[in-house]
């Protein structure tokens, strides 16, 4: 064995022009899967990760992934409002234990603003009930002193290079050009969360008083005319909020969470559904699943490609090696060897190109990891490689194995046709 | 050493027998010139003796072993431990070195390994040994197979025939590729490693100038009576 090994790798190393790009192609294929696989694995890790501890979402009538997404993840938009007075209500209700209400809309530079109440800091758990960790600075207190204070997410810190103490403006909307900035009033940041690896880290979070303060001369989505209150006026309105996008509610024993659903979901004054965060995410992964299958699929098509180029060329070299295979018989080589030496071969050229593969996902992961948690909020794991990914390295060698048993049998037909006198 | 009597071979499915040997004896450490022009059963009767192939009737003894009494993978081994063959041309695995290709025949007996390191404490050694008995200068020695002339190649394929010292050397037309002077060169370091070695040595040529090496010379067509009935038969045809 050790002698058709040694001979595979020299007969292979003495085409390695043509092996290498075999290898090369295997190589990549390798990489879609594997690395499919990776980002496939860590995004349900980040999504999954992202809530925790909070037992029901409530929010206008809608999806329950959308109502999950935006929420949470503060992707997409709500369809409705919910008002204040049912919130209240849902807190009234015996089985709950909390409710922090949640107001979305607007942006800074990008990133997301969240309106909320302090409880939001000591409410809102992540991963495996992790609280949220000021870095530096405080949190706000909802008081009116502070109301312009903002406590912002390690990213938002990082990408705009902010620190305490610096003034912010906020635009209304998603931003971008023709936006209108909340210019006149403008914030102080006041504390730095921590990194959590969650959408926490590329949000800037207020007040709910303050986002109604920088809408009290707005109507219908934009500044009333002839209308400007400055910033310091805004502190005599009323700014209890009257609406808000969503709550999120702990009970006080997970039993009842089925019967809040429902509480919620009868509610009379207001259309309202509640979702449990982990069903929202199985569906919510029911709905990628298919996505995630024609992908697999089509990067299972590529290292089939790969794999009938191995067979190609390998196939294609046998001819000229029929004098290679006749000199191995002489020596005393049996046809069964000349099969595993073409397997060996075959097996080797596979098993380099999936070793490039994987280490073309792992540098990846490395170097576009930090790039890509920046610019999506996933977290690339970098580090050992799951059972899942070792199945698949597992099966593409197996597959190169398979593919290889198709030149060595020819190889072995040539070797008993031939025997010592190649027909060449 | 060698026995064969009344042994034929045909090809799957041909109609007729391609050899019939009525008889064929060769002692240990003999030597052996056989005519051999094309087409008169040449590589059914080296396959024969090298037991690539089994006789389809009678009997090939080689070292007293009835190659049709051995399976395939049998014959495979015993050709490994005792049957040194030399090609016309194309012997060595292009991408190993000269040492390599001469070792390659003790990588695959255990056997001539074995003799190999008697003969000269190891199978390196043996080679090594071999490979100036067939006058391969040192330098030589760590090239690529693909770096020397085809005479050079011819002697290293006869120093890996000789490695592990085989009872039986077989030289498939083995100058054919070579000039006049070479050939000659090549005939005496053949035979006298040959008989070194006490290696029995079947050489099979269309040149019969080459028989005049040889004590015992034959014609293959003359003893293949299946050439005869062939050649017959095309005439009437």
């Amino acid at each position: 064995m050790r002698t058709l090994l040694t001979i595979a790798w020299r007969s292979g190393w003495n085409r390695r022009a043509t092996l290498a790009l075999v290898a090369f192609s295997i190589g990549l294929s390798t990489f879609l899967l594997l690395g499919f696989e990776r980002v496939r694995a860590d995004i349900r890790e980040s999504f999954s990760q992202s809530v925790s501890g909070t037992d029901l979402i409530v929010g206008a009538r809608t999806g329950g992934v959308q109502l999950m997404l935006y929420s949470i993840f503060h992707l997409g938009g709500a369809t409705n409002n919910i008002r204040m007075d049912s919130v209240r209500a849902i807190e009234q209700n015996r089985n709950v234990a909390w409710v922090v209400p949640l107001s979305l809309g607007d942006s800074h530079h990008g990133f997301p603003v969240l309106a909320t109440t302090p409880e939001f800091f000591t409410r809102f758990q992540y991963g495996y009930r992790q609280r949220l960790a000021l870095a530096s600075g405080r949190l706000f207190h909802g008081s009116l002193d502070g109301l312009y204070d903002t406590v912002i997410g390690a990213e938002v810190a990082d990408a705009l290079g902010y620190r305490l103490g610096q003034h912010i403006t906020l635009s209304h909307g998603a931003g971008g050009p023709g936006g209108i900035e909340h210019a006149d009033k403008p914030f102080t940041v006041v504390g730095i969360l921590q990194r959590t690896g969650t959408p926490v880290d590329r949000t800037v979070h207020i007040s709910l008083e303050a986002m109604e303060a920088i809408h009290l001369d707005w109507a219908g989505g934009a500044p009333m005319p002839g209308v400007s209150i400055p910033a310091a006026m805004a502190r005599k309105f009323d700014l209890a909020p009257k609406q808000v996008t969503a709550a999120l509610v702990g009970l006080k024993s997970r039993a009842a969470v089925f019967g809040v659903q429902r509480f919620v979901a009868d509610y009379p004054q207001e259309a309202l559904m509640a979702v449990l965060p982990g069903v929202a995410l199985d569906q919510l992964w029911d709905v990628v699943g298919v996505g995630e299958k024609a992908l697999l699929a089509l990067s299972a098509l590529v290292a089939v490609v790969s794999f009938a180029g191995l067979i190609a060329v390998i196939l294609a070299g046998l001819n000229e090696r029929r004098r290679e295979l006749a000199v191995l018989r002489a020596v005393g080589a049996g046809p069964r060897q000349v099969l595993l030496l073409l397997l060996v071969e075959g097996t080797l050229v596979a098993a380099l190109g999936v070793v490039f593969g994987a280490v073309l996902v792992a540098v990846s992961t490395f170097g576009l990891g930090p790039w890509i948690q920046s610019h999506y909020g996933i977290v690339l794991d970098a580090s050992a490689p799951s059972a899942a990914e070792w199945q698949l390295v597992a099966e593409i060698v197996a597959a190169g194995v398979i593919a290889s048993l198709i030149p060595a049998w020819r190889a072995y037909r040539l070797s008993l046709v031939d025997g010592l006198s190649p027909k060449v | 050493m060698i026995e064969i009597r009344n042994a034929t071979y045909r090809w799957r499915g041909a109609a007729a027998d391609c050899l019939d040997i009525e008889s064929l004896a060769l002692a240990a450490g003999g030597s052996l010139f056989l005519h051999g022009p094309s087409g008169s059963g040449k590589s059914t009767l080296l396959g024969l003796l090298a037991g690539v192939l089994a006789p389809r009737t009678g009997d090939v003894k080689v070292l007293g072993t009835a190659m049709e009494d051995l399976s395939a993978v049998q014959r495979d081994a015993f050709r490994a431990d005792h049957v040194g063959y030399i090609f016309q041309q194309f012997n060595l695995l292009p991408y190993l070195s000269i040492e390599d290709n001469v070792l390659l025949a003790c990588r695959f007996s255990a056997l001539r390994s074995k003799r190999a390191e008697e003969a000269a404490r190891s199978p390196l050694g043996h080679a090594r040994h071999l490979l100036k008995g067939m006058g391969l200068d040192e330098e030589l020695w760590h090239r690529k197979a693909s770096e020397l002339s085809v005479g050079q190649q011819q002697r290293v394929a006869a120093a890996r025939a000789l490695i592990g010292s085989p009872e039986l050397v077989i030289a498939d037309e083995p100058t054919s590729a070579l000039d006049a002077a070479l050939r000659d060169g090549f005939m005496r370091l053949l035979l006298a490693e040959c008989a070194r070695a006490g290696s029995a040595l079947v050489f099979v040529s269309h040149d019969e100038r080459l028989a005049d090496h040889f004590v015992r010379r034959l014609s293959l067509p003359a003893i293949n009576r299946a050439s005869v009935r062939q050649g017959s038969e095309e005439v009437t045809a």
